[in-house]
């Protein structure tokens, strides 16, 4: 496989991977206006899930839909602190998150579980379609995003999802219509968190091993990926902005390969990818100031 | 038009803001209102005489205070927690913000209202018969947003989203209308004509409604009756037959009267020799 190819192989898995992260970002970030910063605790949380189970010699399908489950049981966890402590949605990511830290390190019983030599959802996917490599990992990732993106798109145009929807652009008009919208971020959280630890099992599952320090920086790459998504598509409706996810996270997958590739030291991805959210998110700004427009005061939520 | 059974009763109900502070205030100080099937009641009173203060108890935003009762066709909705509540009370807000959603479509804005009371399942939010339902729906507007159901509201004027609104509130025939000042930001044309389609939309539904406004000519024109707050006091409240012999100059002397009075008494009636 020639040079080319090979980045554009590794930017589409990495971008169906990371594409489930984001996806769970826009759930809570824009569906619901949660921003939701669990995320950091879920991915490795998912990991941990299932590459614990598949050491014990758990059936790697079921390992990876545990994990799933261990995701949606976090979120909720995050909707409850925020919907029945009143704490603020940016605090509960953060007290889970952290929880969590010390809850994935007892789960792996350390800091890291390899996986070599045993089997994953990879090699079973892999002996029935006669895959490997690149290829083969693109193709799981395929089914499960298709699956994923099928379900949300069903999902949120159901009176749920649309009363999900609504929560996040007015809460209080959902209530008067009698929306219970603890019930819309609960869930939405649940869903959320869900699909990242479904990426973390994955991913955890095609690099071979699990490491408890694999969600840092998380909440970011997702973030950096949904806002390219938006940028670059601006889509409308709800299968446009599933796919435009998907796609910003290709782009932003495929941009760090690429500078890797060039020689970028791999410990400086996170400082890049930071300063391109920063960028991405401050430039209208700089734009508005440079031009003397009016500038809304800053949001703190 | 007033009718035989009390859609709406409130028993004693009091609100104090920032209690056994120096910024004390009792919002709502003793109101006892009962408001019959198909009633059309104005409201008027001036800033802070606690018109908004009673519609967020009534609608069940937050609750009075101990020993105040709020009872909906019976029922004792005191402690009933908005969400719940309504199925019974719809609302119309002043903001055309509040009322709808901007992202979402006109159609889901409708399909949301249509679930007001229902539980929220899995079933596609949106199908024909429902489509049918808000074509027929906002066709009775007459501003041709049938033919637009899948616009974003956001994209919609302050009038169009209030009349939105206003269907909204009406769609799925609550127990009682509240509408919160909901013409006082809009133009004065465009006012006049959301004014217009709530008077025919209550009549139309036969809904028992509150309408809070700051404009004593509309208070006078529309509805049945008319109630005047004045520091959380109900002060003036004149039925049917009265309130058509009402002015502007009568009101204004009426409640200079009230203010003036210091409120020896709860209430001031108006009758007819008094304000000529």
């Amino acid at each position: 496989m020639d040079a080319v190819g090979g980045v554009l192989s590794q930017a589409c898995y990495e971008g169906l991977v990371f594409g489930l992260v984001t996806i769970g970002v826009y759930l809570t970030f824009r569906v619901l206006s949660f921003p939701d910063l669990s995320v950091e605790g879920t991915f490795p949380l998912g990991g941990a899930t299932a590459a614990v189970l598949i050491v014990n010699g758990v059936n790697p399908f079921w390992a990876t839909l545990a994990a799933l489950g261990a995701g949606l049981c976090a979120g909720l966890l995050t909707g409850l602190l925020n919907t029945k402590l009143r704490i603020t949605a940016l605090l509960a990511g953060i007290l889970v998150a952290v929880a969590l830290y010390s809850i994935n390190l007892r789960i792996m019983g350390g800091a890291n579980v390899p996986l070599l030599r045993h089997i994953t959802i990879f090699d079973k996917v892999g002996s029935v379609l006669g895959l490997h490599g690149v290829e083969l990992s693109i193709v799981v990732l395929l089914i499960v995003v298709a699956i994923v993106f099928l379900f949300l798109y069903w999902f949120l145009r159901t009176e749920i999802g649309l009363m999900l929807r609504a929560t996040g652009d007015n809460e209080q008009m959902v209530r008067s219509l009698g929306g219970d919208t603890n019930k819309a971020v609960l869930l939405g959280c649940s869903v959320s968190n869900g699909l990242v630890a479904l990426a973390g099992a994955l991913i955890a599952q095609n690099q071979g091993f699990s490491d408890v320090g694999m969600g840092i920086g998380m909440i970011v790459i997702g973030l950096a990926a949904l806002i390219i998504g938006e940028a670059l598509f601006r889509a409308r409706g709800i299968a446009w902005v599933l796919l435009a996810c998907l796609g910003g996270a290709f782009v932003y997958r495929l941009f760090l390969i690429v500078a890797l590739r060039l020689g970028m030291n791999p410990g400086d991805l996170k400082l890049i990818t930071a300063v391109l959210v920063v960028i991405a998110l401050g430039l209208p700004f700089i734009v508005k100031r440079i031009r003397g427009e009016w500038l809304p005061p800053a949001a703190r939520w | 038009m007033s009718g035989n059974n009390a859609v709406l009763e409130l028993k004693g109900v009091r609100k104090i803001f920032a209690r056994n502070t120096v910024d004390e205030v009792k919002a709502l100080d003793g109101i006892n209102l009962v408001v019959p099937d198909q009633d059309f009641v104005t409201v008027i009173g001036s800033n802070g005489s606690g018109k908004s203060t009673l519609l967020n108890i009534i609608a069940g935003v937050f609750p009075p205070e101990r020993g105040g009762q709020v009872v909906i066709n019976g029922v004792d909705v005191t402690n009933l927690e908005e969400y719940k509540r309504s199925t019974y009370v719809a609302r119309v807000w002043q903001e055309p913000d509040m009322g709808t959603a901007r992202k979402l479509t006109i159609e889901e804005n409708l399909s949301l209202a249509l679930l007001r009371g229902r539980s929220r399942g899995l079933k596609g939010a949106i199908d024909k018969d429902r489509r049918k339902l808000f074509r027929e729906a906002l066709a009775l507007l007459g501003l041709g947003l049938e033919t637009r159901l899948s616009t974003p509201v956001g994209t919609l004027s302050g009038g169009q989203r209030q009349a939105l609104a206003l269907v909204m509130a009406t769609l799925s025939k609550p127990s009682m209308l509240l509408l919160d000042e909901h013409i006082a930001t809009l133009d004065p044309k465009t006012a006049q004509t959301v004014l217009e389609l709530s008077d025919f939309i209550v009549r139309r539904e036969k809904m028992t409604t509150i309408m809070v406004t700051h404009n004593m000519d509309i208070a006078l024109r529309y509805g049945n009756r008319l109630v005047m707050m004045h520091r959380g006091r109900l002060v003036i409240d004149v039925g049917e037959d009265d309130k058509k012999r009402l002015t502007i100059a009568d009101l204004v002397n009426a409640f200079e009267r009230a203010a003036g009075e210091q409120f020896k008494d709860d209430s001031v009636m108006l009758n007819q020799p008094e304000c000529k």
